[in-house]
């Protein structure tokens, strides 16, 4: 079942002289994990404000085409009304947190929302277990550390119970050890809770082990659309700049010196696999 | 050129950032300062410009002691690029941002003219000469902070975090970039958490680990012990982890760049090395 559906979606930002999206037509199914990404000013964040109503709502400029979003049309319902079924996460949690402490944090989401109290106390004790930040409940956000402040970033919008959560390069101000935790926290809440998750990274050798579906941008259009192996192994993805996992750049390179190897990694698991028959072989 | 000898450094919230740390970088040396969140990175390249001064011990600048110059003084030598360009931008058109601290440093105008159409040009912003530097993109910005820093023609230049946010193409750029400002002599000191870039870079690596150096050597050699990356939260490059996981097969384990592991793997294939 489709959960974002556009049809030949375009955007203009109010002053800007051309589009930032074009003639965009994309279908995201329930419980996707998907990785949104291109180079710098492709129009990958515009797009992602088009999924929670910010645009057209709070942006104005023009917005053409079709635009379907947990089955409500965006252009019809209000941002607090989208908000609850898409959550966004920004790349720096800073930029997102300001109460004094993280269990306050975490409720304010609900509170505007009006949750009765039990009700709020059950979604913030679930939203600090999965996001595994339950000892940091009393802890002021701005004394934490980059990775902990994400997780209640993240905390805060999953305690919504948002459908689709979208993540804006949420690992970018973490070393490597803190944004793996990132995105096996985004993975459990894909794959236990069934949130269709959207996310938007450059860093794929990290993040595209976890992905089921990869769409790539250029210049404000869908360049590439489908499966993470037939998208990092095409062509195309090369000459737009997109930076592949190592592991499938090492398939590429061996099979252009004419080795073949059955299937295309996304990771150091499939790739180291794959080596491991051959050299056995 | 960069001489810190046994620094240590207390924020006045008590936070003890750096403890003991000694470090000989070399005139045309470039290097990668990794670690995790919070080990001091940041506190000992701002003591290498004179932001911040030691506690204990000291440090020399071109054997000038960084107590007895100021920073002024130290950042005709000394650019340093922010993290976050935001921090750094305040001008209403690029060329001015450019312009301000060669004013600054008294260069003549005739001069300055020069050096600010020689940074623009170099950094691909000439079209945006006349624009405010905050209508650019965040990719755009930076390399504005770039430009405003290497049109002085500091004899080192800093780089906090220079990879974040950028693409893939804007990273080979940097890289590129990188290695023209090394040929020509120009010591590079960069901080990162961007492994699979330093792995393409293959500078020489000193690891941090709270408020210490914990490692210190070649990029290959730091980054392909899992000992030493995992006590210090780096992820190891992912051609490296995939050698990791070959190793009882005979393969070599200190493999960082993807060139070399193609190379490596044909002679394990077709059998040319025996």
């Amino acid at each position: 079942m489709a959960i974002i559906e556009t049809k030949n979606l375009s955007y203009t930002y109010p002053g800007a002289t051309k589009p930032s999206i074009r003639d965009v037509s994309l279908t995201i199914e329930k419980g996707e994990f998907v990785i949104l990404t291109g180079p710098s000013g492709c129009g990958k964040t515009t797009l992602c404000r088009c999924f929670n109503g910010l645009i057209p709502h709070f942006y104005a400029g023009q917005l053409e085409g079709d635009l379907t979003v947990a089955g409500l049309k965006v252009t019809e319902h209000p941002i607090y009304e989208m908000a609850q079924r898409v959550g966004l996460v920004f790349q720096n949690p800073e930029n997102q947190l300001f109460a004094l402490s993280v269990e306050k944090d975490v409720a304010f989401g609900l509170e505007n929302l009006g949750v009765l109290r039990d009700e709020m106390r059950k979604r913030v004790d679930w939203a600090l277990q999965m996001t595994g930040i339950e000892e940091l409940r009393e802890r002021a956000p701005h004394e934490l550390s980059g990775g902990q402040q994400q997780r209640v970033a993240i905390a805060c919008v999953l305690a919504m119970q948002p459908d689709i959560m979208v993540f804006d390069e949420p690992t970018s101000f973490l070393d490597p050890l803190g944004a793996q935790k990132i995105f096996e926290v985004i993975n459990d809440l894909n794959k236990k809770l069934g949130v269709t998750v959207i996310l938007v990274e450059h860093r794929l050798d990290l993040a595209s082990k976890y992905a089921d579906h990869v769409v790539i941008m250029d210049e404000g259009k869908i360049a590439l659309n489908g499966k993470p192996r037939e998208i990092f192994n095409s062509e195309t993805a090369r000459l737009i700049g997109v930076g592949i996992p190592k592991a499938t750049r090492l398939w590429q390179l061996l099979q252009e010196n004419g080795i073949k190897l059955e299937g295309v990694p996304t990771s150091s698991e499939e790739a180291a696999q794959l080596l491991r028959g051959a050299l056995k072989a | 050129m960069i001489e810190v000898r046994e620094v240590y450094f207390t924020y006045s919230t008590g936070v003890e950032a750096l403890k003991g740390v000694s470090l000989y970088i070399r005139n045309g040396e470039f290097v990668a300062i990794m670690g995790q969140n919070g080990a001091g990175k940041t506190t000992l390249v701002k003591q290498f410009n004179g932001l911040l001064k030691p506690i204990k011990g000291k440090v020399l600048v071109d054997g000038v002691n960084t107590r007895d110059i100021s920073v002024a003084q130290l950042a005709r030598k000394v650019g340093f690029v922010f993290q976050n360009p935001d921090h750094q931008l305040f001008s209403e058109t690029v060329e001015e941002e450019i312009a301000f601290a060669l004013r600054n440093f008294g260069f003549k105008e005739n001069t300055l003219k020069r050096r600010v159409t020689w940074a623009l040009n170099l950094l691909g912003l000439t079209e945006y000469r006349k624009t405010s530097p905050f209508m650019l993109s965040g990719g755009e910005r930076k390399r504005v902070a770039l430009a405003s820093v290497l049109a002085w023609n500091p004899k080192v230049v800093i780089l906090d975090e220079p990879t974040i946010g950028q693409d893939h193409r804007q990273k080979e750029i940097l890289r590129q970039f990188i290695v023209q400002l090394n040929a020509q002599g120009k010591t590079v000191v960069i901080v990162t958490h961007d492994v699979e870039f330093v792995a393409e870079c293959s500078p020489r690596v000193v690891l941090m680990m709270q408020g210490q150096i914990v490692a210190d050597g070649d990029a290959k050699k730091i980054l392909t012990d899992p000992n030493i990356a995992l006590r210090a939260s780096i992820v190891p490059p992912q051609v490296t982890q995939i050698f990791l996981r070959l190793v009882d097969l005979g393969l070599p384990t200190d493999v960082i760049d993807v060139s070399e592991a193609t190379k490596i793997l044909l002679e394990y294939l077709e059998g040319g090395k025996r």
